[in-house]
């Protein structure tokens, strides 16, 4: 087809189809139409609902098909307390940390309801099934189920647990057009209070069938993962290399 | 170290220490609280403030709110600082400073001669004895030019950053936002793309997508893609074609390393981007990105109040010439900003101290969806800070960005800005925008629909 073949009222729609951006969404004066005005506060409603649904750990073990699970809550009792309070999020309740298995496990997974359950619900035990498939001889440590959890409460996970590599799946910020996004975490050998952000390594969006899909990412983390343990570490001096040509040459 | 001290209602306040002293004066927000740093009552607050407001300019040299032994940021703010500009305040209190820069004394001149004179914590202090119209009323007086291939922050301009991202990167939903932005006005402050992951490869193509589009349409604007300072120098030496290097960065060594960032891996990358030579109009080549609570979020804020500590991100910025600073106020979540009172309050004072030490300093106005806030407090901080004289604003399609998940200004609230405060793009940009037919007659935007040769951008992906 020639760019011709494009009618102008069918532009917007058909660009519509590559991204959920609120794109070509015309003017009144300088400012949005009534109906993308309206629009925008629904979803911004629905996000605001999303952030406070509260974490159902069963929807995510059943979706595990029969692997270990253990569950465990931080030290921030509550929603408005998780909100206001990310020191009490990255740490364990005291009770529930005496309860986890320790073992000789290369990787553990943790399973987190951050910002949104729904993502967790939605996404986390599929996520954990296709990165598994890819790990054959890897001993992973029962799936760990985080109520009111921060990223670093992996951290505080990984090290009760004796385990070296700990990836922590978590419910992102909702956003207006994705409240069901979640975010995968990699983490070589952290040390509470000492891991940085920059240790780490993440992949944002995973979200099908518009974000990332479940096997490409199980395919980058596996990836990330394989290296991290590899190198012995994470974070800004592992790449994610995967699409990368010369991915071996780098590594040596 | 000095004890401070006030009475205030019969009750005698002491501070122990100069940071402790700025952290009680310092305007209420969660991020203070969460520290443990926050005035214990509203009275302590004032009291902190009648304190702080007799603290000659001169004790901030003399008393470090993180020593210099343990932070390279210190030594950066202590080694560069200049006597010689500092001079025609060095014998003023923090009060007396406040009334200075709201006096006439205080032109567009004497103010860019200061700004080599100030310290971040100099800055800091005096913001917290200012109120909201006191932040707009100094700011607007300072102008901070820079260029690469547009210019950016000259009077009666506001410039915008165009932020097509893509949640996974997608080069023709990059393209399609792209179009959109372009279409609505935007983009002459850089076109700028928070990638979703770090792979240099993703990134690169990216960079050469952007690339493509500025060089076929003659576009005098740079591009971005805001990846780390690393990745940058590798693509850089790749030979990718890197307009600006960005960075985020925070005013404590120990925040920047928790970003993986040393001041010599800056000025490494600093050089590299200069040596290139890709500005046309002028060479500052570094963007970088700070935002109250991020020193905290990283436990590295060493007892020193949020908006102190981004204060400190300033003096690293200023180091490096940059095209472009902004304060991503809001994004960091209520832990550390509640609500829109509190968001616009730090997007004031982040302005504010950014500009009175130099910097060409933008915004990106923006909230979560657990803070208390919502498009009502983006229309009132993009005025507020319209009016202060922004450099630039961080524009999203609908004021909704898919791949952050946050809600920022919308390239309709740019136009808006533009229209009732009689605002116009930087001088290249806006050339360039009558050149293909966007502006009318008034300098307005023209409503072009979908009819304008820029849309070929869009019917390739289409077709």
């Amino acid at each position: 087809m020639t760019e011709t073949a494009v009618r102008n009222d069918e532009l917007w729609p058909l660009l519509r189809r590559h991204t959920q951006a609120r794109i070509g969404l015309g003017r009144a004066g300088s400012a949005l139409p009534t109906r993308h005005r309206l629009g925008l506060q629904a979803a911004h409603a629905a996000a605001r609902d999303a952030v406070h649904s509260p974490f159902a750990p069963d929807t995510v073990t059943a979706g595990l098909q029969g692997m270990p699970t253990v569950r465990v809550r931080s030290a921030a009792g509550d929603r408005p307390t998780y909100l206001q309070r990310p020191d009490l999020g990255r740490r364990l309740d005291p009770v529930d940390r005496a309860h986890l298995p320790a073992g000789d496990w290369d990787v553990v997974f943790v399973v987190a309801d951050g910002l949104s359950s729904r993502a967790v619900h939605e996404h986390a035990a599929a996520l954990v099934r296709a990165t598994t498939a890819r790990l054959p001889g890897w001993r992973i440590a029962p799936v760990v189920l985080a109520e009111q959890a921060r990223v670093a409460l992996g951290d505080d996970i990984a090290h009760a647990m004796g385990t070296a590599l700990v990836v922590v799946l978590i419910g992102e910020r909702p956003g207006m057009s994705a409240a069901d996004s979640l975010g995968a975490y990699l983490t070589y050998r952290p040390v509470p209070g000492v891991t940085t952000d920059a240790d780490r390594n993440c992949l944002s969006n995973i979200r099908p069938p518009l974000g990332l899909t479940y096997e490409v990412a199980a395919g980058k983390l596996a990836g990330l993962m394989g290296r991290g343990r590899e190198l012995g570490r994470t974070g800004v001096e592992l790449k994610d290399e995967s699409d990368h040509a010369d991915v071996l040459d780098r590594l040596r | 170290m000095s004890t401070y001290t006030a009475t205030l209602g019969g009750h005698r306040y002491r501070f122990g220490s100069l940071a402790r002293l700025l952290a009680a004066a310092s305007p209420e927000r969660s991020g203070d609280r969460l520290a443990g740093l926050a005035a214990a009552s509203a009275q302590e607050r004032v009291a902190a403030r009648w304190a702080l407001a007799e603290v000659p300019l001169t004790r901030f040299l003399a008393e470090q709110v993180i020593p210099y032994e343990d932070d390279d940021v210190t030594r950066l703010i202590v080694d560069t600082h200049d006597p010689v500009a500092f001079a025609p305040v060095a014998g003023l209190t923090v009060g007396e400073f406040r009334e200075w820069l709201l006096s006439e004394a205080a032109d567009a001149t004497a103010l860019a001669a200061l700004a080599p004179g100030l310290t971040p914590e100099m800055a800091a202090a005096v913001s917290k004895l200012m109120g909201n119209a006191d932040l707009v009323a100094v700011a607007r007086k300072v102008r901070v030019v820079t260029a690469f291939r547009s210019t950016i922050g000259l009077p009666g301009r506001l410039a915008t950053r165009l932020q097509p991202n893509h949640p996974t990167d997608d080069p023709a939903g990059v393209a399609a936002a792209l179009l959109d932005g372009l279409l609505l006005g935007s983009g002459d402050a850089v076109i700028g793309i928070n990638p979703a992951t770090d792979s240099p490869r993703a990134v690169r193509d990216l960079l050469d997508l952007l690339d493509g589009v500025i060089s076929r349409y003659a576009i005098p604007t740079q591009s971005c893609v805001l990846c780390h300072v690393t990745t940058s120098l590798d693509l850089m030496e790749r030979g990718a074609p890197v307009d600006l290097v960005f960075q985020s960065i925070a005013g404590t060594q120990a925040a920047n390393a928790s970003f993986g960032v040393t001041l010599a891996l800056l000025d490494e990358a600093y050089e590299a981007a200069r040596a290139l030579g890709r500005g046309t109009v002028g060479d500052n080549v570094m963007y970088f990105e700070t935002g109250q609570g991020s020193a905290l979020s990283a436990d590295a804020h060493h007892g020193v109040d949020q908006q102190t500590v981004e204060a400190r991100a300033y003096a690293v910025a200023r180091r490096y010439d940059p095209l472009l600073v902004n304060t991503v106020v809001g994004f960091i979540g209520p832990e550390y900003l509640y609500d829109g009172r509190q968001i616009l309050r730090a997007a004031l004072e982040d302005h504010f101290c950014g500009k009175l030490l130099g910097l060409p300093m933008g915004l990106d106005i923006c909230y979560t969806n657990h803070a208390d806030a919502d498009d009502d407090d983006i229309a009132t901080m993009l005025t507020m800070l319209g009016v202060a004289g922004a450099s630039f604003v961080i524009c999203t399609p609908g004021g909704d960005d898919i791949m952050l998940n946050y809600q920022s200004a919308s390239y309709h609230d740019a136009l808006y800005l533009r229209e009732v405060l009689g605002l116009r793009p930087a001088p290249e940009f806006e050339a360039w925008l009558a050149g293909i037919g966007l502006l009318d007659e008034r300098g307005g935007l023209r409503d072009t629909g979908t009819g304008h040769p820029l849309t070929a951008i869009g019917r390739e992906l289409a077709a």
